[in-house]
Formats: C-alpha cells, structure tokens, sequence
C-alpha cells in the first residue's frame, strides 16, 4: 500500500514547499544583508547570531500585526489576491529539478527524480505558463483593494507582466531547438552531454531571457509595479500583515524561479565539467548525487546574488522606457535570435556546436553593432537644441 | 528667465563613445563600483557604531553641544549668579532661573531654583555663550532619555550632577575659583 509510487511524489512536494518558503525567508535577510553592504551599511545583525533568527522575527511580526481589509474593497477577491500569486508561484516548482538523480538505496526501486514531477513533456512551457497565471493575482489585488494607487500599480504591473511574457517565451526557443525538447531534465542532460552550456551557444538568447526575467520578477531595475514614489506601493499598498507577506514571497519565488530556468537552460543545471560530468540515471552515486544537487542550487545562489546585486547598481526605467524596451527591442532581438538559432539549428549537424557557437556570438555582435549606430542613447533632443528653436 | 535667454550657459552632455553606446562599459562599471562597495563593507568597514555596545568617537566633546551641565568652584558652590543672561539669550526659553540673595560673600545673587526644559532646549549653546561666569555649559552626553516630560525638566541638582558626571572627561573651559570672576 505504502509503494513508492505515490509516498514518494508526496515526500518531495513537503520537501520542495518547505525547501522553497525556507529559502524566502532567508534570502530576503541575505537580500537585506547585501542591499546593507552595497550602501556601506552592515543590515539586520542583532536577532540571534548574524542577524540569523531575523526571518522568523520577521515571519512572526507579519503573523501578529493586524489584518486590514479596506472598507470599499471587493472582500473576496481581496482575500483570493495573495493566495493566487503564491499559489501559482509555488506551482510553478512542480517541473523544476533541484538536481539530478538520487541512488536507489535504502531499498528504493528505482533512482528517485530531483523534480516533483519527473519526465513532464511539457516541463518548461508548464513552468511558464503557471507562473504567469501570477499577474492574475497583481490585478485582482490591485482591483479588489478599491484604492487607485493600488489600480494603477496593478494596471501597470499586468501591462508589465504581459509585454515581457512574449521576449521571454520568445529567448528560450533558441536553447529548446538546441535540446530537442521542453524536458527540463532533457535539456540538462544535453548540456552535460555535450559538455556546452547554452549560455555559450546563445549569448543572445540568454540576454533577452535574463532582461525579461528581471521583468517578470519585477525585479529593479525593472520594478515599476511598486515604485514607491508615484504609487505609494504599488497593487500590495492596501494590504497588511501576512498578506502582504504572502505578495512579497511570490515576488521572491517569481525571482527563484527564474534564477532555476536560468541555471538549468543556461549553465547547464547541474552539470560542471570534470566535476560532475553526465552519467547515467542508475549510475549516480550517492556522493554524485548529493554534488550534483549542491552545484545546481550553487548557481542558482550566485544568479540570485547577481540579481541582489543588479538592484543597487542601476537606477530605474521609466515606464514609456520600460515598455520601449520590451516591444521594440527585446521581441525584435528574441526574433533575430529564434531566428539565427533556427537557420544554424537547420544548416549545421546537431554536434557542430562551435560553429554554432561562432554564428550566434557573431548575430550578438552584430546587434551591438546596429544598436550602436541607430539607437540615439541619448533619446530626446537635448535642453541646448531645443532653447535654439 | 526663458530658455533663449543669452545669459544661460548650456552645459551639453558629452557623447559616449562606442562602447558606452553599446551600453557595455557602463554596465560593467556600474556592477564594479557596487560590487566593491559590496566588499568594503563585508570586510566591516563601514561607518556604522554599534550603539550601546560601542560609543560614537566625537572630534572634540569639548565642543560638542549635548546636555547641560552647571559648573561647580573649587569649594563645590555652584558658580552660577543668577544673572538671566542665558535666559535672556535662550531661543527657546527653555531657562528658569529664580534668583535670590547669595549666603556667600563674593556675590550678590545665587540661583534659588534653576530648571532647564531638555525637550524645549534646541541645544543651539547661547546660553553658554552668553554666560559671563562659564557657570553653564554644554557637554558630550548626547543620549538623554526619559519616561515622562517630567523626568525630562532638569532641576538645578540634576544640573549639578551631570557636572559631577563629566568633569573628569571634559575639563572646564575656564578655570577659576570663584564666581567673582577671579582668573576667569
């Protein structure tokens, strides 16, 4: 009765939940922490030792405060709001593996799959489109708060959200040609396989992806859904207590997830040259399997560390900006690279991979160069030009 | 003044070189400045005082101006001959002074009460100026807290105590025995 076919999938969503809200929690401290070193400060270090019990003063804090619900606001759809950001964040973890195999000891029958779901088809088109299902939650929020800076935010966040789906979508095309398949699990061993990380056959690509994912994590510079300046903050500004805090760990999980779509897509998961090369699923031990695991969340830190680190060192768009960006610069470069990533995918064997290398680095240069000669980065006629008219 | 007034000096923006239109340099210089800020401070050089563990360094506390302090002479009287000049001098009127006949000799008057308002007090440090005996002064005891206001209305005793507080720390500016002025 108890056969590991279904106590096994159960064992790793309680793991992966509370692997993944664990994680939340301390990376917002090591985001606190990082944000305090980039300005020179030294951050939250007076809960337990470095600061290190701070997330559950934190957790605790949230859980207390009094709960607000506005008089006006639409009290149902208020209350749904946060439940369907971080439900459909959470789900989106579902396909995503945490590693590669893990032995069968201990009697098990088979090596157990590091994803929730293993084998999924349609793993990554699944991770996308859940987690977009997120943007129902900023506009529902935003709507059901009955407050207009919550409105806008949640307009703008949606229009946001929306706009950088298509570039996003558009980016990973390029590494699912190279894969041939949309197996999460395929595509990292075709990248061990081979022993080329995407990143190296398409630079492109993965600049589009990682712009976008700035975007669809709402992530600075990029954070025009609650920029506190023009809506107070933004679709969350009427809600209160855990709340709240179930909307900024959605936003911290959108930020997770695309850290994972980046490291397996792009640097090939778990994959790291003469230290954990490809094997076989029954081949793994139990050492491999534990580096493999450790490696894969390794570059996810320190992509989550670029993202921390992005934050302090760039100032925002604006939001004519921002949407520029998305449709006149990003589809048409997810297009040039779709496109060059198709034709080379077509002309050149499957394992040529440094001539492939050669044609994608040489489209990015090509961009560079273009951009360099038609984009004006000074935008508008400057204050001398006009005071001439 | 209009946009084409002759007088404006337009200041242009110079043109970015090719790299900087590429958006590359800029990228990466912007990542560096941070990122070395990022270490300086992981190495634990920042500004920051850990307050009540470590106590902020001032540059001179002979200059700082905290909380007040009422000088003592040499025989422990309080140097203070109920003048009003920092009261008259106190912007907000933070000062009460009733003074009456001194018990001593080598002065008319002495202060009967002398009560400072710590919440009135902007700590702009007239009074010290204005006081032609050095009897006030301010100190470098900045953390003054206190339950209530009432606790926060220092008397002349309280005064006289923060004297005793500091005056190993911080000397006073004028020496001098006597509140006649003798070697003030």
């Amino acid at each position: 009765m108890f056969s590991q076919d279904w106590i096994e999938p159960l064992i790793k969503m309680a793991v992966v939940i509370g692997a993944i809200q664990g994680a939340v929690a301390y990376l917002v401290l090591a985001e606190r922490r990082a944000a305090a070193f980039f300005q020179d400060r030294v951050g939250p270090n007076r809960v337990g030792p470095f600061g290190l019990l701070q997330p559950i003063a934190d957790g605790l804090k949230f859980i207390l405060k009094e709960e607000l619900i506005p008089s006006g606001a639409h009290k149902p759809i208020f209350l749904l709001a946060p439940v369907m950001i971080l439900a459909s964040a959470t789900l989106a973890f579902a396909t995503v593996p945490v590693g590669y195999y893990f032995p069968a000891i201990l009697g098990l029958k088979a090596p157990i799959a590091m994803t929730i779901a293993p084998g999924m088809d349609i793993g990554l088109l699944f991770v996308l489109a859940v987690s977009s299902l997120g943007v129902y939650g900023v506009i529902l929020g935003g709507w059901a708060s009955n407050s207009k800076y919550s409105f806008l935010g949640g307009l703008r966040s949606s229009a946001q959200l929306v706009s950088y789906e298509l570039p996003l979508g558009l980016s990973l095309i390029g590494a699912i040609l190279l894969s041939g398949s949309l197996r999460m699990e395929t595509i990292m061993d075709a990248q061990a396989t081979s022993g080329w990380w995407w990143v190296m056959l398409q630079p492109l690509g993965f600049a589009v992806f990682l712009i976008s994912g700035f975007a669809e994590a709402a992530r600075l510079p990029f954070d025009l859904p609650e920029c506190e300046q023009e809506l107070v903050a933004g679709y969350h500004t009427e809600y209160t207590a855990m709340k709240f805090g179930m909307f900024a760990m959605a936003e911290y999980m959108h930020m997770i997830t695309v850290a994972f779509l980046a490291v397996i897509i792009y640097f090939g998961g778990w994959h790291l040259w003469y230290v954990a090369p490809y094997v076989e699923a029954d081949q793994v031990t139990l050492i491999g399997a534990l580096l493999r695991i450790g490696i894969l969340q390794g570059k996810v830190l320190v992509l989550v560390f670029f993202f921390m680190w992005v934050r302090w060192s760039f100032p925002r768009f604006r939001y004519d900006q921002l949407m520029s960006i998305g449709w006149k610069i990003m589809i048409p470069l997810g297009l040039v690279n779709l496109l060059a990533s198709a034709i080379s995918q077509e002309f050149l064997a499957q394992d040529a991979y440094l001539a492939k290398a050669v044609v994608s680095w040489a489209v990015l240069a090509a961009c560079f160069v273009y951009g360099m000669l038609n984009v004006n980065p000074q935008g508008a006629p400057s204050q001398h030009a006009l005071a001439k008219v | 003044m209009q946009a084409n007034d002759p007088n404006i000096q337009w200041v242009e923006e110079p043109q970015l070189g090719w790299t900087g239109r590429m958006y590359l340099t800029p990228i990466i210089d912007g990542l560096t400045i941070t990122l070395n800020h990022f270490f300086k401070a992981a190495r634990g050089d920042t500004f920051t005082v850990q307050f009540p563990e470590e106590r902020p360094k001032f540059g001179n506390p002979l200059i700082y101006r905290g909380v007040h302090r009422l000088n003592k002479d040499d025989e422990g009287r309080v140097k203070c001959v109920a003048c009003f000049m920092c009261a008259t001098a106190c912007p907000a009127h933070c000062i009460d002074i009733v003074g009456t006949q001194a018990p001593w000799e080598d002065r008319e008057k002495y202060p009967q009460s002398f009560v400072i308002d710590e919440l009135r007090c902007i700590f702009c440090g007239m009074c010290e100026e204005a006081c032609p005996v050095d009897a006030i002064e301010l100190t470098s005891m900045f953390d003054l807290t206190g339950a209530s206001r009432e606790e926060m209305i220092f008397d002349k005793e309280k005064l006289l105590s923060v004297f005793d507080q500091t005056i190993a720390a911080e000397p006073m500016k004028s020496k001098g025995g006597h509140a006649t002025g003798k070697g003030a």
